[in-house]
């Protein structure tokens, strides 16, 4: 297992056992550190939910570990070997694949053609609508999302509609890595079930190793093995989500708002 | 003429305010809910209308062949072009005003290859083509490597290309090469030539914009910068590439008009391609805020432009009163192509 020492740093015990691992990765926007000193492995098959306050670093981490933007320092290992990540296409070509918060659907296009953007199936020079339309259809039925037609153009769907549709995308690009922020966010209780349980059912077939971003504690604990929790662009904790619970989350996480408000006051 | 237009439209607008009416009005209200599907019904009914209008008006005048192949190889075929480019450039939320300045240059280095470095005239013609390329990549240098907006890019190197033209011309028209002329049969002087060139692109680019991924990932870009980059889409690719189309499709014009007219002329270059080419764009229901746009519909622009430009001549209009006119139809048609939107979204609920 993994031993965790006080400051936050992270020894593997097992690397062989990680199919990725992060040292000391950090990231400044100019002046602005986003990223301090993050380390964190993920295992084979294993969810690992990250958690933590608004503007924590989750976010930031995330499009670091698919290779939408670079850190400005630390190292990235695949299955003990490790990557350069050059560009979105490159994390995906090593099978890291991202839903991000925005979604990344283009409103102009329909369901289909945003379920395969960037991967359409393709018979030079023309892509090929029927075989994306057909299998668009086949994955959202599988998901048990309502979608009324995917030739519909995804400004017309609801947040939950969406959502599904960005999650259902690079669930079946069959990535090794799938990396989830806010996945449930704008989710109703219905829906949210849909994308819990197929996160459920990816567990289970063991193929795929997740990190999901979310707010619900509750939930993060029903769905990952594991928890890590990012403040101040550092992880600060690492449990079995067995060894914790919501409430010690939210306290965290209330703690140190509460320590820097003091702090504020005592400055002041 | 304004008559027409505004004919044209009023009626476009009647199923709305006589949506109360009877079983007449009812049929003619399916009818326009038909054509409001699609997005370039609005600009063909007022393309025909407009047409009818001057062929009724003016009879022979008007439709014989003459003027047919003024019509269409002149008046709309170069704007038609020219607005293919723009399209693309539109859609992903750019924008090229330089494109006439290309259209002008083009020529004379095609004449300077040949009369000055002694080129053999199909490699002449070759370059002055790649010169359009070669400003789009400049267009695409500044825009999207070093971050200037396109509106400010392209009328630098607008004004560049316009100086360009006049220094090394001198000001003065030059000849076409004996050497270029037999090619010029293929590309201007078959008097249909032009406006097949632009039938046969506008099916190409059709094509490209909603069957490739050139075309899907144009849309993405327009329609969500940060959601394409994310998908791993290379903005600066497309955006790039085209800026270079659309360079090539003016050098292209440039060509064809230097054929129509026997000279290079240092009065060729101008903002006009530019302007006719995106009012076609537009009118055709090209948004100017990206994500949205269609080139058969811009096709359908340019032909009511085209008409205009044509057509009131024709009818003793002179070229002040045209544009008054022409003005007015822009924003007539636009006016008349957001109200059919608002109507089809109706529609679909």
């Amino acid at each position: 297992m993994t031993a965790t020492t006080p400051d936050g740093q992270t020894v593997p015990a097992n690397p062989d056992g990680d199919v990725l691992r992060c040292e000391h990765i950090a990231k400044n926007y100019g002046a602005v550190t986003a990223l301090t000193d993050i380390n964190l492995q993920l295992r084979r098959g294993e969810v690992l939910g990250l958690i933590g306050d608004n503007g924590a670093g989750k976010s930031t981490l995330l499009k670091i570990l698919c290779g939408f933007q670079p850190p400005s320092a630390g190292r990235i290992f695949l299955e003990g070997q490790e990557i350069t990540l050059k560009s979105v296409d490159h994390a995906r070509s090593l099978g890291i694949d991202a839903v991000y918060q925005d979604l990344a659907l283009v409103n102009q296009l329909t369901v289909f053609q945003n379920m395969f953007l960037n991967r359409e199936k393709v018979r030079w020079p023309l892509v090929r609508n029927g075989v994306m339309r057909r299998e668009a259809r086949k994955r959202l039925d599988e998901m048990g999302v309502q979608i009324p037609s995917v030739d519909a153009p995804v400004a017309m769907l609801s947040g939950g509609q969406r959502q599904a549709i960005a999650v259902a995308r690079s669930v079946y690009s069959n990535p090794k890595i799938l990396l989830l922020d806010e996945p449930l966010a704008a989710m109703g209780v219905k829906e949210g079930a849909i994308i819990l349980d197929l996160i459920t059912r990816l567990k289970q077939d063991g193929n795929v190793s997740v990190i999901i971003i979310a707010h619900n504690y509750a939930q993060v604990l029903e769905v990952c093995d594991r928890v890590n929790m990012i403040q101040g662009g550092r992880i600060t904790l690492d449990k079995r989500s067995s060894e914790t619970s919501a409430e010690e989350l939210t306290d965290l996480v209330v703690e140190e708002y509460r320590k820097a408000l003091q702090e504020r006051q005592r400055s002041a | 003429m304004s008559d027409t237009a505004q004919h044209a439209i009023g009626s476009t607008g009647a199923p709305q305010r006589g949506s109360a009416g009877g079983g007449g009005l009812d049929m003619l209200m399916r009818f326009f809910r038909l054509l409001g599907r699609q997005r370039e019904a609005t600009v063909f009914v007022i393309a025909v209308a407009l047409f009818l209008y001057f062929l009724i008006d003016k009879g022979s005048e008007f439709t014989g062949k003459t003027n047919q192949v003024t019509l269409w190889s002149d008046s709309v075929a170069p704007y038609a072009i020219i607005a293919l480019g723009e399209v693309f450039l539109l859609i992903c939320g750019e924008i090229d005003l330089s494109v006439g300045f290309v259209v002008g240059f083009a020529p004379y280095l095609m004449y300077f290859l040949i009369v000055d470095y002694h080129f053999p005239g199909l490699l002449a013609i070759l370059f002055a083509l790649l010169l359009g390329v070669f400003v789009g990549l400049v267009n695409g240098f500044f825009t999207v490597t070093v971050g200037v907006p396109s509106f400010i890019t392209t009328l630098g190197t607008g004004f560049i290309l316009m100086g360009l033209t006049g220094m090394t011309s001198h000001d003065e028209p030059a000849p076409v090469p004996p050497q270029v002329m037999g090619i010029g049969k293929w590309i201007q002087n078959y008097a249909w030539a032009p406006i097949v060139w632009a039938v046969v692109l506008t099916a190409i680019f059709h094509v490209v914009l909603t069957r490739t991924r050139w075309g899907l990932h144009t849309v993405s870009v327009g329609g969500n910068l940060l959601g394409a980059r994310e998908a791993g889409i290379h903005v600066s690719r497309i955006k790039y590439g085209n800026f270079m189309i659309t360079g090539l499709l003016g050098a292209l014009v440039g060509l064809q008009q230097m054929y129509f007219t026997t000279n290079e002329s240092p009065t060729l270059g101008s903002y006009q391609w530019m302007f006719y080419a995106v009012t076609a764009a537009v009118i055709g229901g090209t948004a100017m805020l990206g994500g949205v746009g269609t080139i058969v519909g811009a096709f359908i622009g340019a032909v009511v432009v085209g008409i205009l430009l044509d057509g009131f001549p024709l009818i003793g209009v002179s070229a002040d009163p045209t544009n008054v006119v022409f003005g007015g139809a822009i924003l007539i048609s636009m006016v008349a192509n957001v109200q059919l939107t608002r109507l089809r979204e109706r529609g679909q609920r």
